[in-house]
């Protein structure tokens, strides 16, 4: 059984659509001096909310040392194997050098990776950080895997209030169990 | 190689109206006079062309502004956009886009497909083109004082029955599309002309009796009103579109239709024929159906401009005072581009504000009511004049 919906009759005025086009024509025309909607996208950034997941960093505490301590959960909840951590020693010349260990090598390769956060969720030092960064060029293979170098400058300072590693340098410092 | 086969069947055009035109020269061949006819015949290509090209970047812009976009702003030639002010104005205004684009249609590859009538393919766009152009040479687009004070009009060519002329020679660019969808051998294209025809046909009819509603008019104050000269010359105080509103609807309507304008885009419909009859066409070949568009709606906007808003008339009952010498002829040459310039913003304003009528509409539109109400109009005014 068919469905007939009731049309409404259409006056003479409508139907010869003049006024219509008249009224489009002027809808139109306010257009044109309306304020542009386009992001002119290289010379204007977007806004990129809280909590939006770009290229993965390394960041460093508010003192300057590196948080990451080479533990290599991130590579290992890594779905699409794009870390690789190298684990290494602290220089022993340094005043940290007795708390923690921390990478010799870190790569990630943009290429692989994902943007899932997992790294960053897996991280117990909140040593990676995926960040604002949306937009990533190359021009080789090569250019993609950023170093150990490049994470850290990318990814600056997160000012951490909790510092873990503190209690073990003073226990140490006080002679404590080490 | 095309555009100069077009310019080439240009001057022969015009070398007959010419001869047509000038038989106060009796004895031997006015040889200076075929050479200023010529001279006149390139300024009027130059004209309708940089009048095209400028509309295709008017089109891009004003398209962009009423989606609320910028539109073209980025293309930079590197030594023109170093200049200061001039370059930036040409880059954000979208120029050197224009001249971007007109690269791309000239150097690109352009294949020829296997599957085509080669000589109608190859001809094809030559026929788009060039009735454009020749109906180009037969418009005032000013006046300048004779010798005897008399007014002349600035145009190539100026015989009694350059109405009649324009409308024929602007009639023949639908070949060109014919032309295309036959020997492309393909389906979208065929249906694109066969829609392209079938739609020139039905309104052309209308398109014509709203014109001889205008000759009528004229014809009570002049002796040769198929002339668009006279025609123009006749409009001082009351502009056509004033005293002929229905008139200049219809035959407004007819342009759009005519030159395959949005809302009567059905021969070239994206959505349902690919792009129509140039479907099989590209770069330089497509260049040129692409340039004869855009003229045809430029010579089309320029005949309804001398038919109905007053030609160089710059308001209804003023006009330029003929004793200001060439002051006048130039501010009439002014006028008549802005004119123009005018209604090619109008067209493309329509086209970013309608959709595209259905194809059955199309046809009830034309002939069940822009061809009676044409007749209609032209009998009611046909019975006014005699009168």
């Amino acid at each position: 059984m068919a469905i007939v919906v009731e049309r409404k009759r259409l006056s003479l005025l409508e139907r010869c659509y003049l006024p219509q086009i008249v009224s489009g024509l002027l809808i139109t025309f306010k257009n044109i001096f309306k304020p542009r909607v386009t992001l002119e996208y290289p010379d204007q950034r977007p806004v990129i909310p809280a909590g939006y997941r770009g290229a993965p960093t390394l960041v460093k505490d508010s003192q300057g040392r590196e948080k990451c301590v080479s533990c290599q959960l991130c590579e290992f909840v890594c779905p699409s194997k794009a870390i690789r951590v190298t684990p290494g020693e602290i220089d022993p010349g340094s005043p940290y050098s007795h708390i923690e260990k921390a990478p010799k090598k870190f790569e990630i390769d943009m290429l692989r990776c994902i943007f899932c956060g997992l790294c960053q969720e897996a991280c117990p030092e909140k040593a990676i950080v995926l960040q604002d960064e949306f937009s990533i060029n190359g021009l080789s293979r090569e250019d993609f895997v950023r170093s150990k170098q490049a994470l850290y400058a990318a990814g600056g300072v997160l000012p951490d209030r909790i510092m873990k590693w503190k209690k073990v340098k003073d226990n140490a410092e006080l002679g404590g169990n080490r | 190689m095309c555009i100069f086969s077009t310019t080439v069947f240009d001057a022969c055009a015009l070398l007959c109206a010419a001869s047509v035109s000038a038989p106060e020269c009796s004895g031997g061949i006015d040889w200076f006079g075929i050479f200023m006819q010529v001279v006149w015949a390139f300024l009027s290509i130059i004209v309708v062309m940089s009048f095209a090209g400028l509309s295709v970047v008017a089109e891009r812009k004003v398209c962009a502004y009423i989606q609320g976009r910028y539109g073209p702003n980025r293309t930079a030639i590197p030594i023109v956009a170093a200049i200061p002010l001039v370059g930036n104005f040409l880059k954000k205004n979208g120029l050197m886009q224009l001249v971007a684009d007109g690269l791309k249609f000239l150097f690109k590859e352009d294949p020829l497909p296997s599957h085509v009538d080669k000589f109608w393919y190859m001809a094809a766009p030559v026929m788009a083109l060039a009735p454009v152009l020749i109906s180009a040479c037969v418009i005032p687009f000013g006046f300048y004082v004779g010798d005897g004070g008399e007014i002349m009009p600035i145009a190539a060519a100026n015989f009694d029955v350059s109405l009649i002329f324009a409308l024929a020679v602007g009639g023949l660019g639908v070949y060109g599309a014919v032309m295309a969808g036959w020997s492309s051998n393909s389906k979208f294209p065929y249906i694109g002309a066969m829609r392209a025809s079938s739609q020139v046909i039905s309104y052309e009819l209308a398109m014509g009796l709203s014109a001889m509603s205008v000759v009528i008019w004229t014809a009570r104050t002049s002796d040769s009103p198929l002339s668009l000269f006279e025609i123009a010359h006749a409009q001082v105080d009351w502009w056509y579109c004033l005293t002929q509103p229905l008139a200049a609807l219809i035959f407004l309507v007819c342009l759009f239709a005519e030159t395959n304008r949005l809302p009567f885009d059905v021969a070239e419909s994206e959505t349902d024929l690919v792009s129509g009859y140039h479907t099989e066409y590209g770069s330089f070949k497509f260049g040129l159906f692409f340039v004869g568009e855009y003229g045809h709606m430029v010579v089309g906007s320029a005949i309804f401009t001398t038919l109905f808003l007053g030609a160089w008339n710059p308001l209804p009952g003023i006009e330029w005072p003929a004793s200001w010498g060439w002051a006048a002829s130039a501010l009439s040459v002014v006028t008549v581009l802005l004119k123009i310039a005018a209604m090619m913003f109008f067209m493309i304003w329509v086209r970013w504000t309608l959709p595209r009528f259905r194809y059955d509409q199309v046809m009830r539109i034309g002939w069940k009511c822009l061809l009676p109400l044409a007749l209609l109009n032209f009998t009611a005014y046909l019975i006014f004049a005699s009168f």
